[in-house]
């Protein structure tokens, strides 16, 4: 191999590493930075419920119709298997652990991350792209405070209320499948999952895994928005970035959870 | 051509510094490769309104940019108000903010407001005023631009020519010391250049305050400037008041004024020879 062409190849990879670099450093002066007008951000309590409302409130049709399908194809298979070792009784509970601990956080999150994720990366983009941040920051006005920490503290807010609907949507339309379709003892349903799920190793974990979620969704969307390229090209670009951004994330990040959280099944 | 003292100071001017803007030997670059300006050096005394002029990509808006501080020089001082932008910290910097007025190209406002919400921003989050109050104000600022009646318009049911009017009132919403405009002309048809082009004279004027148009529309300029500063590939080459603009025999002026297509600003950027480009060999 020629000379010439190891040595671009070496620059390619030099140049590769130092934009990643370059990227990773501006996204933690990023976030310290919205950490920081979070206060500033706070007090303008207005914007950040305007922002539950677009994020949250308006997720909720693709949340809860989500959730209650996932239960019920979770109950359907769940009873497939379980009925063949004589434990149909334990659909409940099963279901219940399943979305509680992992369904419902992570499906959620997936969710939110497409929905509402892209949405707010857009707006953000489209924001720098026709001057509204540099017009506001002209204005003596921080984007960072006006915008930015409204959209990331909305999401944020967002996500754990969105995975608990989301978990109580699937619990019912596992009740629906089990219960009122197949047939099975509604006493043992709902008994069995009382007994098998704990409040703190389970519905706090969950509620823990959709709060993480929410910050790396919200991290992710704001910051796209916020480094967008101002051209049409550049904003979808980034909102493209922030969906497979956050979703990688979410997965990679319910694992390092599941890890600690439930350390008592064998890891 | 020569230089002219400042002109036409307005006598509502009242504060404390006669030159509102002074560029000293600022340079500017994003990279030691590119460099966007060189050596530019303007005064601009309170009350004038002044145009930068220059084709596309010359640096125009840079300028603006430095002024807001938006940008730091690489060289030389930029001074507004007196102070040195450059060296403001944060909140002295968005102190001297509110005492500015900016217009955006395509007037930046914000689409997810209407046009009297997008005018009581910068009232809302930097005074106390009551909603009644503001409301009034509010109103006198759209009646100025001839846009009362389009208070309850979100941006989106605007004309290009009425949303330039809608920001040039939220950028005098606080009464500003300096207005910036960045091609307040552009895409506009006639009838709106001329009103846009009015206002800022006639707003100039009964405010008091000074403007700075970044501009390449050099009739509409003449016609609303005191002086004006021509900017190409990053220096200023030409300046001049509009008489002495329009009597110029300079080149580039008189290029840029009678918009000819080739001059100092050649018509072909460079290239290789057009005969080595396809390969025709004499004989």
């Amino acid at each position: 191999m020629p000379a010439s062409t190891i040595a671009d190849g070496l620059r390619r990879v030099g140049a590769g590493t130092r934009r990643a670099v370059t990227r990773l450093g501006f996204a933690s002066r990023f976030t310290f930075a919205v950490l920081g007008h979070s206060v500033e951000g706070l007090r303008r309590i207005r914007l950040t419920l305007r922002e539950i409302y677009f994020a949250g409130a308006l997720s909720l049709v693709i949340i809860l119709v989500s959730g209650l399908f996932v239960g019920m194809v979770l109950a359907l298979q769940g009873y497939d298997i379980l009925q063949r070792y004589g434990a149909s009784e334990s659909l409940g509970v099963m279901v219940a652990l399943s979305l509680l601990r992992e369904l419902g956080p992570v499906v959620a999150g997936l969710l939110f991350a497409s929905r509402a994720g892209s949405a707010i990366t857009a707006e953000i983009g489209l924001m720098k792209a026709t001057d509204q941040l540099s017009a506001m920051e002209m204005m003596a006005v921080d984007p960072l405070a006006r915008v930015v920490a409204p959209r990331f503290w909305g999401g944020v807010i967002s996500m754990p209320l969105l995975a608990a609907l989301f978990s109580t949507l699937g619990v019912f339309g596992a009740y629906l499948v089990g219960v009122k379709l197949i047939g099975l003892d509604p006493g043992a349903f709902w008994g069995n999952m009382q007994a098998g799920v704990d409040f703190r190793e389970d519905v706090v974990n969950g509620i823990i895994k959709s709060f993480v979620f929410g910050l790396i969704v919200s991290l992710v969307a704001v910051f796209e928005g916020y480094d967008a390229a101002p051209t049409a090209e550049g904003v979808s670009s980034a909102t493209t970035r922030t969906v497979v951004g956050s979703s990688l994330s979410i997965l990679a990040a319910d694992f390092v959870l599941t890890v600690f959280m439930f350390r008592g099944v064998g890891v | 051509m020569t230089l002219s003292p400042p002109v036409r100071p307005s006598a509502s001017f009242d504060r404390s510094h006669t030159t509102a803007v002074e560029l000293d030997n600022v340079t500017f670059g994003y990279d030691r490769t590119r460099q966007v300006l060189s050596g530019i050096t303007m005064s601009i005394a309170r009350g004038q309104v002044v145009a930068i002029m220059g084709g596309s990509g010359c640096g125009k808006t840079t300028i603006l940019r430095l002024i807001g501080g938006q940008l730091r020089p690489s060289e030389g001082r930029v001074i507004v108000a007196g102070q040195s932008v450059p060296d403001l910290d944060r909140d002295g910097l968005y102190a001297l903010r509110r005492e500015i007025g900016m217009l955006f190209q395509f007037g930046a406002l914000f689409t997810d407001m209407t046009v009297f919400e997008n005018i009581a921003f910068p009232l809302r989050e930097h005074t106390d005023l009551s909603e009644e109050m503001i409301r009034d104000l509010v109103l006198m600022k759209l009646n100025a631009v001839g846009l009362r009646g389009a208070a309850g318009l979100v941006p989106s049911a605007l004309s290009g020519g009425m949303a330039r009017r809608v920001a040039l009132a939220r950028a005098i919403a606080l009464d500003p010391m300096l207005a910036l405009y960045d091609e307040p002309f552009a895409g506009l048809d006639p009838i709106s250049l001329g009103i846009v082009g009015q206002l800022i004279r006639k707003l100039n004027d009964a405010l008091g305050i000074t403007s700075v148009i970044v501009t390449h529309d050099v009739y509409e300029s003449l016609k609303i400037v005191d002086y004006l500063y021509f900017v190409s590939a990053g220096r200023i080459v030409a300046q001049g008041t509009p008489d002495e603009v329009r009597a110029s025999s300079d080149p580039f002026v008189r290029q840029f004024v009678d918009g000819e297509a080739d001059g100092p600003v050649p018509f072909h950027i460079s290239a290789p020879p057009l005969a080595e480009e396809f390969s025709v060999h004499a004989g």
